[in-house]
């Protein structure tokens, strides 16, 4: 099982754990995942400026998947939920495709319609499946609990994502989180927005949306939120001590990617998963993991 | 209970402009028309409740009514965060989170823009990505074992080119609301 790894802007900066994490799952699970140099930005930071340079953008990158013939794999929500569209829009719009193929041949590409693109996880659920998935599981996580985060473009829009989930009610993340053998605790606000999308104009605006979640979250008893997603990681984890302090309170909410707790599960120890990036540690799960050191 | 929370304006049907909404649609705000106004929109929006004045259905009403510098002037338009909620919902096909970005495109175009985003132009332009990745990450990387990352902006340096001449004809006003930094930042 081969496709291309499409990184994003952020994860191969600022998340490493993530993206460690989940490349050693993805060995574990004998899925090769193909490294393209040339993959830059999916596009998804030019759309409010421009709809059309956004989706060129996507179109470059789609078109340089399509020279390697496959399919297009990435941890980041908002490059799947952009990349996904553009590929079901050039797909769709013949019109629309000859413009973008009309700029991309100044660059030496062209896009050949029917590409695909995957978050990773989804690619684990729908392409790697549960039995193999299952299989791979060495010692469970038994005892600790999970809140799953599925954020936003991961399921929506629906049609785009071809309703691989319920985008009202999902439930990949929850039976991921119970295959590693820990709980998946619900806390009311799955799916739920972080904010995100805002915090470089609204950054107040975005901290009120993600305390409603860490808020539930805290709530809930859980051992930490397991997220999918850089951008939902930048405002769980990254702003969560700005949200404690610009509107008085006291969370205090361990944020990890799921692969990573996969990865436990699959039998690798915390530092081959890059748990020392973590910013808000749960040391209880570390050390009932950490082997020798 | 339609009592709004105050907005910037008072619509004015004496200045309606007819051909706003199909502007829209070609913006790439498709459905906009099937809207009946039922608000379910409003009613899954997380925005809404936290930002006052904020309201997809009215947004689209007023969109519908002509009400183009209404609509394109107000700093509003710039707080959905495309988490498509509002889409989900909708009994009549309204995409309202594209009519979202077909309005940002239309405000841009008519100099309405955030301060920061140009700046995101340029940084495409030159390293291809939002971070630059230099020798510093790629040390971080080897460490852990991945494999190094490039940033070239070439491609998008072109592909970007007309974009940035628009940006820079339009002079770039001041944003509708000042942008407070951070995003791009830690």
């Amino acid at each position: 099982m081969r496709a291309a790894f499409y990184p994003g802007c952020t994860v191969p900066v600022r998340n490493l754990n993530y993206e460690l994490a989940s490349r050693r799952v993805a060995e574990k699970l004998g899925l090769e995942l193909v490294d393209e140099p040339r993959f830059q930005c999916c596009g998804f930071p030019m759309k409010s400026l421009s709809i059309e340079d956004a989706l060129t953008l996507a179109g470059r990158n789609l078109a340089l998947g399509g020279g390697l013939g496959l399919d297009l794999v990435t941890l980041c929500s908002a490059c799947a939920g952009t990349l996904a569209e553009a590929a079901h829009e050039l797909d769709r719009n013949e019109e629309l495709r000859e413009r973008v193929n009309q700029r991309l041949k100044g660059i030496g590409l062209k896009y050949e319609p029917g590409r695909k693109v995957f978050h990773f996880v989804r690619y684990l659920v729908e392409e790697v499946g549960w039995e193999r998935l299952e299989a791979a599981v060495e010692r469970p996580l038994k005892g600790f609990g999970f809140v799953p985060h599925y954020g936003c473009h991961y399921l929506k829009p629906s049609e785009v994502m071809e309703r691989f989930d319920d985008p009202q009610r999902p439930r990949t993340l929850h039976r991921l989180i119970e295959l590693t053998g820990a709980r998946a605790v619900e806390d009311g606000r799955a799916p739920g927005c972080c904010g995100g999308g805002l915090l470089g104009s609204e950054e107040e605006l975005a901290n009120l949306l993600s305390a409603d979640r860490l808020l539930a979250a805290e709530r809930a008893g859980a051992d930490g939120l397991a997220l999918i997603c850089p951008f939902c990681n930048v405002m769980l984890e990254g702003q969560q001590k700005k949200i404690n302090k610009s509107l008085e309170l006291d969370l205090r909410v361990p944020i990890f990617f799921l692969p990573q707790l996969l990865g436990l599960a699959m039998g690798f120890s915390p530092s081959e998963l890059g748990f020392k990036l973590n910013r808000i540690k749960n040391k209880e799960l570390v050390e009932a993991f950490e082997d020798g050191t | 209970m339609s009592d709004h929370p105050k907005g910037p304006a008072v619509l004015d049907l004496d200045r309606a402009d007819l051909g706003f909404s199909q502007e829209v649609v070609e913006a790439g705000g498709g459905g906009l028309r099937n809207c009946y106004g039922c608000g379910a929109c409003s009613a899954f929006c997380p925005i809404l409740p936290k930002a006052e004045g904020y309201d997809p259905r009215r947004l689209i009403r007023l969109v519908l009514l002509g009400q183009r510098e209404l609509v394109l002037g107000q700093p509003l338009i710039w707080l959905c965060s495309t988490c498509y909620s509002c889409q989900e919902v909708c009994p009549q096909q309204v995409s309202f989170t594209e009519i979202s970005f077909a309005l940002k495109n239309l405000a841009v175009e008519a100099g309405f823009l955030p301060s920061g985003l140009p700046a995101q132009v340029d940084l495409l332009s030159r390293f291809g990505r939002l971070y630059e990745v230099g020798e510093f990450e790629n040390e971080k990387r080897a460490k852990l074992g991945l494999p190094p990352q490039e940033s070239q902006g070439g491609d998008y340096r072109s592909l970007l080119a007309g974009l940035a001449a628009r940006l820079g004809g339009a002079g770039s006003r001041p944003g509708p609301r000042e942008d407070k930094g951070g995003g791009g930042g830690s």
